[in-house]
């Protein structure tokens, strides 16, 4: 049956992230932006310590079902926990949700393509005594959404059965506090056969503390600022055999398996970037409309179009676009929950989430006149925080290109 | 909870509907847009489908409840095989549904089981009105109350089957609050103009009616002699017209991505172009954004959520950019052939732009 109630736990935990996001977020957002890689360690501290008690906020939503009081299985709703978690905690400042501990894109990365030992063993860090981040390390100079272009080497040293990484990363979300803050990882993507394209890219987990890998340089940004995006430069970097992700013998043939995972990840991780940009969206239409308020403009809502002011026609534009990006969400990952296959509804959501964020936030500047561009609003921080949502995990163009392939039923051969 | 996933009672509607647009809508759509006129057993085999029977309760003779869901999901896959065509087979809806909806139990008992039992007949409703800021909201026709006695003076347009209606249903302003009323077959005050020519639609026939003095009493007010609660019934308009150009949308969509599938290009074929596949991207999206909209919007109005109103005038509001984004790009896709007659899309694109003006005109 077709519904739109939200289970009573994401209405429980909707409820706390807000006085999170209300408390320990907004009071902060400014700062953190005017002190560009000043790491938000409160608000760390404090996550850490709730998602620990209570287990939200993995990426790993339980592979059991619950059962509830007659034995009957529960409708899993972890992605659906996390688009909610995530849309509310970047409502709240979307740089500073970017520092959450708990592994983020790299514990998303381990669990798409580990083995269920792969996902115990690294993953157990993130609920230890002190707060660990996770990153995904993708991204080369070179190679940005053409990702089977990288040139960072994996070799296999046989003898002392370690791998033997070389390269470097940039654009690496979270990359210095994976490595330089607490006992966090990095998933490298690396080739095992550069002549190979795709079919030679795997990922390997690089822990915090392995040798020979070096944070080289935190980039200086539009937005999220709070956020730290590192260079990483692998020289001889040696971790163990066991840290490639997936099962041995598969990881080692030259297939696209690697690919594939890769491409797994973003079909778990680009609704959830959905959501994000839906949370600045939201926190930018909520305090324009309030400003109007205050400036005694109301919107009348149910009136033709021919007789609404120019305001009012953009506020409902908006708030149109804000919620139908939001079910596309909602849809997304309500699929992922129900082991539906959702790459044309991943990248539907991503792209209506970039396009909706940045719209919003760019027309509230404008609508807000002087009063827009001056830092005493957040809106210009919106403004720039938003547009990073259509840019990383794949480009709005990017998800174009996957949603026009699916929609047409072609390869990436047959679309270049 | 969250569910995108229809109950099997609707998917069999829905399945129903889709195959009667497949076989029966679309085949006729053509011929009825150039003659201006849809043929009688097209509508009476429409009818038969039973979207209203399956909304309207057993006590007034349908066999099912009203569910907003239900009528968003049949109502776009009718739409799209043929507009005009779900447009005439759902117009007996127009005058049934507000009463069902807002009826009094007297007028309930007295005019839907003949409607939802009998064979299609033409009903209708007059809201519409020849102003460009009609607004259902802020309706120029007058209802005059004097105790039992009413007085309905205005004029209406866009009236379906206004010509040959068995029962109107009117909606007039009292004190600034839309209301309907029941005209009786045969009021004197009346007067029926020549059939109206539109940009699109054309197979279905549309009338202005001008209500000169129409004397009716307050037992023909919709809901008795207090009225009724305008929303819901508007909110069902909003509703049915989102449906309807979702309909539509998706049937340029699927058409544009065919043809750009066979036509040749520099040696490939033209989705293979960034370009072109870009737009197909980009149309997809906005359907598939405004139809979880509507979803919503008509879940919220089935569960009786107070919101219910604005959210179906964002789907609405948002459903008639989609129309127009997405039926005009489905013209540019097949280019020169798209502005040929030949091709459905051309009109689709004509009716992509009647979605804003539609209001009234449709409901679920």
């Amino acid at each position: 049956m077709i519904e739109f109630e939200a289970p009573k736990p994401i209405s429980q935990q909707s409820f706390v992230l807000k006085t999170v996001a209300e408390n320990m977020m907004r009071p902060v957002s400014r700062y953190f932006d005017e002190h560009e890689h000043e790491i938000p360690w409160d608000y760390i501290n404090f996550m850490h310590m709730a998602m620990k008690a209570t287990g939200a906020g993995s990426l790993a939503p339980k592979e059991a079902p619950k059962k509830d009081a007659e034995g009957k299985e529960r409708p899993r709703i972890g992605y659906q926990m996390l688009a909610f978690m995530l849309e509310m905690l970047s409502w709240g400042d979307v740089g500073i949700y970017l520092c959450t501990p708990g592994g983020g894109l790299g514990a998303a990365a381990v669990q798409s393509n580990g083995t269920p030992e792969q996902n115990a063993k690294f993953l157990a860090r993130f609920s230890e005594e002190k707060p660990a981040f996770g990153a995904m390390a993708m991204t080369e100079s070179q190679a940005g959404s053409d990702t089977s272009a990288i040139r960072t080497t994996a070799v296999l040293d046989k003898e002392n059965n370690q791998w033997v990484l070389n390269g470097e990363k940039i654009f690496v979300t979270g990359g210095q506090k994976s490595l330089e803050e607490g006992n966090g990882l990095v998933v490298v993507w690396a080739t095992i056969d550069p002549s190979a394209g795709r079919a030679g890219m795997r990922p390997f987990v690089v822990e915090a503390g392995a040798p020979g890998i070096k944070v080289t340089k935190l980039e200086h940004k539009l937005g999220i600022r709070a956020s730290d995006t590192a260079s990483l430069v692998l020289q001889d970097c040696r971790i163990p055999f066991e840290n490639i992700l997936g099962s041995p013998e598969v990881v080692q043939e030259k297939t696209a398996t690697g690919f594939k995972g890769a491409m797994a990840t973003f079909d778990a991780t680009r609704p959830l970037i959905g959501a994000t940009a839906v949370g600045v969206a939201r926190a930018t239409l909520e305090l324009l409309k309030e400003l109007l308020a205050q400036e005694g403009i109301t919107i009348r809502y149910g009136l033709p179009r021919q007789k609404l002011t120019n305001i009012e026609r953009e506020v409902i534009d908006m708030e149109m676009m804000l919620r139908s990006a939001w079910l596309l969400v909602i849809k997304a990952v309500w699929m992922a929950d129900n082991r539906k296959s959702n790459p044309l509804e991943a990248s539907m959501s991503k792209v209506r989430g970039g396009d909706v964020v940045t719209k919003i936030t760019q027309r509230a500047v404008e609508i807000m006149g002087p009063l827009g561009c001056n830092q005493d609003l957040l809106l210009e921080k919106w403004f720039r925080d938003a547009k990073i949502s259509d840019i990383y995990e794949g480009t709005g163009q990017i998800n174009r290109l996957i949603v026009a392939r699916n929609i047409l039923g072609y390869s990436g051969r047959d679309l270049r | 909870m969250y569910s995108f996933e229809p109950t099997e009672e609707q998917k069999m509607l829905v399945d129903t509907v889709a195959r009667f647009a497949r076989s029966n809508l679309r085949p006729a759509s053509h011929d009825a847009d150039e003659e201006g006129q849809l043929p009688l057993n097209l509508i009476k085999k429409g009818w038969e489908l039973g979207v209203l029977q399956a909304s309207t309760p057993e006590t007034y003779g349908g066999f099912g409840e009203h569910s907003a869901v239900t009528g968003v999901l049949a109502a776009e896959e009718m739409a799209w095989g043929d507009l005009a065509g779900s447009l005439a087979i759902m117009s007996p809806g127009l005058f049934a549904i507000p009463i069902l909806l807002a009826g009094s139990e007297e007028q309930k008992l007295e005019y839907l089981p003949s409607i939802v039992e009998g064979d299609w007949s033409p009903c209708c409703a007059a809201i519409i009105e020849p102003k460009f800021d009609y607004d259902p909201n802020g309706l120029s026709t007058i209802a005059e109350i004097d105790g039992d006695r009413i007085i309905i003076t205005g004029e209406k347009s866009y009236v379906p089957f206004a010509n040959e209606a068995k029962s109107m249903l009117v909606f007039a302003s009292v004190k600034g609050q839309s209301q309907g009323f029941i005209i009786p077959n045969g009021t004197p005050g009346l007067q029926i103009s020549e059939r109206q020519k539109l940009l699109g639609i054309n197979a279905l026939p549309l009338y202005t009616v001008k209500f000169n003095d129409v004397n009716i009493t307050s037992a023909n007010r919709l809901g008795g002699v207090k009225g009724h609660n305008f929303s819901p019934i508007l909110t069902s308009y909003w509703l049915a017209t989102a449906a309807m150009a979702l309909g539509v949308s998706k049937a340029a969509l699927e058409y544009a991505i065919e043809y750009a599938k066979e036509r040749d290009v520099f040696g490939m074929k033209v989705a293979q172009k960034q370009s072109v596949a870009f737009m197909l991207a980009e149309m997809a999206t906005e359907v598939e954004s405004i139809r979880v909209l509507t979803w919503e919007a008509a879940w919220m109005l089935d569960t009786g959520k107070e919101d219910a109103y604005k959210e179906a005038y964002l789907a609405y509001t948002g459903a008639s950019d989609m129309a127009m984004m997405v039926t005009d790009r489905a013209v540019q896709i097949l280019g020169g052939h798209g502005y040929i007659r030949e091709h459905p899309v051309e009109k689709w694109m004509r009716e992509g732009r009647c979605f804003s003006m539609l209001t009234g005109m449709t409901i679920i």
